[in-house]
């Protein structure tokens, strides 16, 4: 086994002594900035971006893989132990998990996630390992005509998500495409939208844009919305389980598996749908539908194991084509790309012991958290007491710092204020920040290639065209074409599984006061249905 | 629950109008873009049969349609959805006076980090922020501001190597 040889190799690079060390200090400082309310995992990732300048590449990397996990997993502690919305991968979490909490069964919810996130991020990584190496040889293969087609699908398939405004998504993704452009044009030597700022003429950096989408403009986006009354948190003791609970979670962690794994590898919009998908698979498989809605046990360990598994899932593109399919992924894409690594199909094969060295600290992070996690358990329930005057301060000032360290420039505070009113902006107006981070980080790659792909066919649009490419056009436009299609469908033919979960997801955002708002296109698609719904629940409205 | 029509009262027209706001700056950057690429100079040392001024005019136009297209949903009363989260309460209005001194601490950051150093335009930040946060313990809160501000200038410049500006505590950090 190739894959296996080298994936000990990796264990050999990850397991030096001050690798593991940072290994560790990665999980557990991402698990306690990731617990912080009001910080998703993307922030997470940004806000400890600047630590690792300092470090070596791998070392570097393999923090970062504690970091991401540990990232994800305090999200759902948060939204465990506060009985409030938080951000959305772990919404549906948080809707049987504080439910548990509520009913003092919170060391359980909590044992459930961090087990159901070993068992799920275990598996995955290993299909990552086994997966990897296959896609990577197929992926040099790819010609830049190829590469071009496949980035444009990651743009159209994150703007496109199941549930949100398509004209929203597209207006983020033109933002981002458009920072993007900024700088000297690598091919011409041109400067573009640089307005004779010598600072931009190396266009703006990365850390800076994922520093202000996500860390400066959530602080201002929350400092406008800042909820006063004094937070209810969950007191919990040492997470544990009964029998029963492991019989009922084991179950969940492995379906969650199975459904999180290949969505987190398809630029889908990250946790959200597979999650839900989760949700909704345990609600109609389990034995105990009743206290589906009052803290059913398999409604936190499905999705927690569906959470981890995309975060390995989303490992596979990045780690061989460079694309990254959720916010987090893309911050790390920069954090590679800030070592001066070319992310892409040759990566696995110019640095393998950097790829393998990080897939083999995902198993080491993946056993730290639950290490840590299980005994840490209270004192992380302590970080949420935080006066959140601190905390958010604390972002501002930390933001600041990271921003400031990169280049010591003071002219990237400026951008950071200006990128974080944008994302104050687009916080407001229902903007999703996705799209708008992976055009940012991929806008530019994407016009090389195309550039690329026309130089070798001599200017001739023909050149973008070849079989592979053909297919990744024609689901863009099936994409793009969507509500279309659907329309000429036999209406039965769209009740689907993702309906159903498009549908759960409108439902739980109800039910957790997020929707305050709907777009038309959603409006007018089921409008008949929702009339419906209306009109049995008077009380509602 | 609350859907378009019935989100809190006055609020729906008046974030309405404001939307259009969003189109505008949408269609704006794609004006801004598109000219910006016409203006571009003849290139001497381009290569390849895509120049640079390409890309930049697709991105333009998809601004400029999209911003048509946001219009357009607006006006037909489609509203974005501001973003919940674990601390924020949506329902009231917004809270521009806290923002605002939040920016004035963000800014004195940025003009006072390189004269007077770190460790003093840090914790200026850190200070004036919680304050705008509603935090009135003024000697605590400085405490805790040069706590951190002294930490993170150590941590940064023994730990990871980057000097942060001494400012006027050179020589003494």
């Amino acid at each position: 086994m190739d894959a296996l040889s080298s994936l000990i190799d990796g264990f050999g690079t990850a397991l030096t002594p001050t690798n593991l060390l940072f290994a560790f200090l990665g999980v557990l400082l991402g698990t306690a900035i990731g617990v912080l309310p009001g910080i998703g995992p993307a922030m997470t990732v940004a806000l400890l971006l600047p630590l690792t300048r300092g470090l070596d590449v791998t070392t570097a990397l393999i923090m970062f893989a504690g970091i991401y996990y540990g990232g994800m997993y305090g999200g759902s502690t948060t939204s465990i132990l506060l009985n409030t919305p938080g951000e959305s991968a772990s919404v549906i979490t948080a809707l049987e998990g504080s439910k548990m909490a509520r009913a003092g069964r919170a060391s359980q919810a909590l044992a459930t996630a961090a087990i159901g996130s070993f068992v799920a991020g275990t598996i995955a990584t290993l299909g990552l390992a086994l997966l990897a190496p296959t896609v990577a040889q197929l992926a040099i293969k790819v010609s830049p005509a190829d590469m071009f087609a496949i980035m444009v699908l990651a743009f159209i398939a994150v703007t496109a998500v199941l549930g949100s405004s398509r004209v929203r998504g597209l207006a983020s993704l033109g933002l981002g495409l458009a920072i993007g452009l900024i700088g000297i044009d690598k091919t011409s030597g041109q400067q573009r939208l640089t307005f004779g700022i010598p600072e931009l003429a190396d266009g703006i950096d990365i850390i800076v844009v994922a520093v202000g989408l996500f860390a400066v403009g959530e602080a201002l986006w929350t400092a406008a919305h800042l909820r006063r009354r004094p937070v209810d948190v969950i007191p919990v003791g040492n997470p544990r389980m009964s029998r029963s609970d492991w019989g009922r979670s084991w179950k969940p962690w492995l379906r969650g598996t199975v459904i999180g794994f290949p969505f987190g590898a398809i630029p889908a919009g990250g946790a959200e749908i597979p999650t839900f998908l989760s949700y909704v698979t345990e609600k109609r498989l389990t034995k105990h539908p009743e206290e589906f809605g009052k803290g059913a046990i398999e409604g936190v360990a499905g999705p927690e194991a569906t959470n981890n598994a995309s975060a390995a899932g989303g490992m596979v593109p990045l780690l061989t084509l460079g694309i990254p399919t959720s916010a987090t992924a893309a911050v790390m894409l920069a954090a590679i790309q800030g070592f001066g690594i070319q992310p892409g199909p040759r990566l696995l094969s110019s640095h393998p012991d950097l790829v393998w060295g990080l897939i083999a600290s995902l198993f080491i992070g993946n056993t730290a958290l639950l290490v840590l996690n299980l005994p840490l358990a209270p004192i992380w329930a302590k970080l949420l007491r935080i006066p959140r005057s601190y905390l958010y301060a604390g972002i501002l000032f930390f933001a600041s710092l990271g921003a400031y360290a990169a280049n010591a420039n003071v002219f990237d505070l400026f951008l950071l204020l200006i990128i974080g009113a944008m994302g104050f902006m687009m916080r407001r107006y229902g903007l999703p920040l996705l799209p708008c981070i992976i055009a940012v980080i991929l806008g530019p790659r994407a016009e090389e290639e195309l550039r690329q792909a026309l130089q070798i066919s001599n200017g001739h649009v023909s050149g973008l065209l070849d079989p592979m490419s053909i297919v990744v056009f024609v689901i863009v436009a099936l994409l793009l074409a969507w509500p279309i299609v659907r329309r000429l469908l036999p209406r039965r033919a769209t009740d689907s599984v993702l309906a159903e979960a498009a549908h759960e997801i409108e439902e739980a955002h109800e039910h957790t006061g997020l929707t305050t708002a709907v777009s038309v296109e959603r409006h007018t698609e089921r409008r008949t249905e929702v009339s419906v719904e209306r009109s049995n629940e008077p009380g509602a409205w | 629950m609350s859907t378009a029509a019935s989100s809190s009262g006055g609020g729906t027209r008046e974030q309405g109008r404001s939307e259009f706001g969003v189109a505008l700056f949408l269609g704006a950057v794609g004006l801004l873009v598109l000219v910006s690429a016409l203006l571009l100079p003849e290139s001497r040392i381009s290569r390849g049969p895509v120049g640079p001024a390409a890309v930049p005019i697709v991105v333009a136009i998809l601004l400029i349609v999209t911003s048509v297209f946001l219009a357009i949903d607006v006006a037909r009363g489609g509203r974005g959805e501001p973003e919940g989260g674990e601390d924020i309460e949506l329902g009231g209005g917004t809270d521009w006076r806290t923002v605002l001194m939040l920016a004035v601490a963000f800014i004195a950051n940025a003009l006072l980090i390189e004269p007077l150093g770190w460790v003093f335009s840090g914790a200026i930040l850190f200070w004036g922020a919680a304050f705008a946060l509603g935090s009135r313990h003024w000697i605590r809160d400085a405490v805790i501001a040069f706590v951190l501000s002294i930490g993170t200038w150590y941590v940064f410049a023994l730990g990871l190597g980057i000097v942060m500006p001494p400012g006027i505590l050179e020589g003494i950090l």
